[in-house]
């Protein structure tokens, strides 16, 4: 059997998409996340829900979306709701299953920074996008998936903003402030994949073949730890790259390696 | 009663210096005829609320127009980062309030249902409550839980663009309708653009699609290709190549006012702005029908 090649940025899409289980109702964001899910659709998992934060639910994109609010979602979708309704009705009403989330920073516990670098907020020294839908999908959704390459500095030991909840502190925080969804229950890199332990700790379950647990080591801010029965992912096939690059984006926008 | 008039007239009647505006918009139908119209007046002063600034509103910091800017998603969407406000922010220049969209959206939701907060479940995300004072919580009386409260926004003038209305102002929108209708309720004047103006029979065939009643609307412009380069459903594409090249644009100081003075203060109206575009963007834009079926209402 021939080696396939393909993109850092591939290899976190496919990867992504198979944590999406048939007739999941996922929150979908622009970019990878929104080819993750269009990739699990044509697969394993025709019966996803896909949503939008722009309020279109059941979207059937018959192009690359380039905005989160593409006239393509809307043409041939299921419903399209206001934007108070999307996030009251559908997310915190508790009818959405999975949500994506990126970042600047993630931190040790699944926390997420999509605000500002630095630790004063009123004179930033990087001033990031903000939050947008991020803090209820992170709060609100079932379950979250968390999708990012893997580099120290987006992996430090604390956020330097808390954007969006991941597991807080570790010790129950979530409870606490009575949130329904479970939080980061995994995160996908170009390395490999963590996942959260019982104390809400990332530490590394999964490596993609060829990959070390050393390289995940030495780009993670804290002292990551490695699950005792690691696993390798399984490899990328032909046909998911065939998808990728021939039907979702063959333009090559958000496939090629960042 | 007859509400059509230039949107000039309309923004020097309905909108002033310090006003709170909101042009609405989620990614779809976003004014920028209006937006453009008012850095052409010189208005100043003035805070804009919008869960995204987009393009629109780094336009009008850029043209000096703001004082500050309230919002929830900073970036130019698709592509990354919106410089000007953005760089605005950083040195301090702009004041500006920060929510999440769902607490932006819930601040309409609330001026627009007539209610002084609307609240929210918790997101333990408790940051932002500490940067932004206005973020607060109340005990739920019902359950002794805490919920989050946000105050409503009740702008001076909202500013919506939609596909069709009367010249009465009856208005359907549709597609992406984003906080549209919230917008329209919540403000104490409304601009409404349109692509077309339609006899009120066309609203009448259709009552469902009406999102804003002419009862509220304070002025109503027929303002045809008003949002490139955002778009209207049905109508024309959003230009994603713009989106990309105002990357490009606001990196420069020079880039920047070269570009206003091209395509805002060098140009009289939209017609002359869409006329400038030229054939072969226009042409790129254009999108093929995809009609609904017709539902029956009925004669009764």
């Amino acid at each position: 059997m021939t080696e396939l090649s393909y993109s850092s940025s591939e290899l976190m899409i496919i990867n992504a998409a198979r944590l999406l289980k048939n007739g999941d109702v996922v929150f979908v964001g622009v970019g990878q996340p929104n080819l993750a899910c269009n990739l699990a659709k044509r697969t394993h998992a025709p019966d996803l829900v896909m949503i939008y934060e722009a309020g279109v639910i059941g979207a059937e994109p018959a192009r690359l979306p380039l905005s989160i609010g593409d006239p393509t979602l809307v043409s041939g979708a299921l419903s399209v709701v206001s934007m108070y309704d999307i996030f009251a009705n559908y997310l915190q009403r508790g009818n959405v299953d999975v949500g994506f989330l990126g970042g600047a920073q993630i931190d040790r516990y699944g926390n997420i920074n999509a605000t500002v670098i630095g630790s004063d907020y009123t004179h930033p020294k990087v001033r990031l996008p903000g939050s947008g839908g991020a803090q209820e999908i992170a709060a609100w959704a079932n379950r979250c998936y968390i999708m990012t390459p893997h580099q120290k500095r987006r992996f430090p030991e604390k956020v330097d903003f808390l954007t969006s909840a991941g597991y807080l502190d570790g010790q129950g925080g979530r409870t606490r402030a009575g949130l329904r969804g479970q939080g980061p229950v995994g995160v996908v890199t170009d390395i490999g994949y963590l996942e959260p332990d019982d104390s809400g700790e990332l530490v590394l379950t999964a490596l993609h073949p060829g990959k070390t647990a050393q390289a995940a080591i030495e780009n993670t801010g804290w002292a990551l730890k490695v699950a005792k029965n690691i696993r390798i992912t399984e490899p990328v096939t032909e046909k998911e790259l065939v998808i990728l690059r021939e039907e979702l984006d063959p333009t090559g926008i958000y496939i090629k390696s960042s | 009663m007859n509400k059509l008039i230039p949107l000039s007239e309309a923004v020097s009647k309905f909108v002033h210096n310090e006003d709170t505006v909101y042009a609405a918009g989620f990614t779809h139908l976003i004014p920028f005829a209006a937006g453009h119209e008012i850095i052409r007046q010189g208005i100043h002063n003035l805070v804009l609320a919008r869960a995204t600034p987009d393009l629109i509103y780094d336009q009008l910091v850029a043209a000096g127009c703001a004082r500050k800017v309230i919002f929830s998603y900073m970036g130019n969407p698709g592509v990354g980062s919106l410089r000007i406000v953005r760089s605005a922010i950083e040195k301090g220049e702009v004041e500006w309030e920060e929510y999440s969209h769902f607490g932006m959206i819930s601040r309409l939701q609330a001026g627009a249902a007539g209610l002084p907060f609307m609240p929210m479940n918790q997101t333990a995300a408790t940051h932002l409550e500490r940067a932004n004072p206005r973020i607060r919580r109340v005990v739920d009386p019902y359950s002794g839980q805490e919920v989050i409260t946000v105050p409503a926004l009740n702008p001076d003038v909202a500013i919506v663009h939609v596909q069709r209305a009367d010249a009465n102002g009856n208005a359907h929108l549709w597609g992406i309708i984003g906080e549209q209708k919230e917008s329209a309720f919540a403000a104490r004047h409304l601009i409404l653009t349109a692509e077309e103006i339609v006899d009120e029979a066309v609203i009448r065939s259709d009552p469902n699609r009406t999102l804003i009643p002419g009862f509220i609307v304070s002025a109503v412009c027929h303002v045809p290709f008003a949002s490139h380069p955002s778009y209207a459903q049905g109508y024309y594409d959003r230009d994603n190549d713009f989106y990309l090249k105002w990357d490009k644009i606001s990196e420069s100081n020079e880039a920047i006012k070269s570009y206003l003075d091209e395509w805002v203060y060098g140009v009289k109206d939209r017609e002359e702005y869409w006329n400038k575009l030229g054939f072969e963007i226009q042409t790129r834009l254009k999108v093929r029908p995809r009609m609904s079926e017709a539902v029956n209402y009925g004669q009764y």
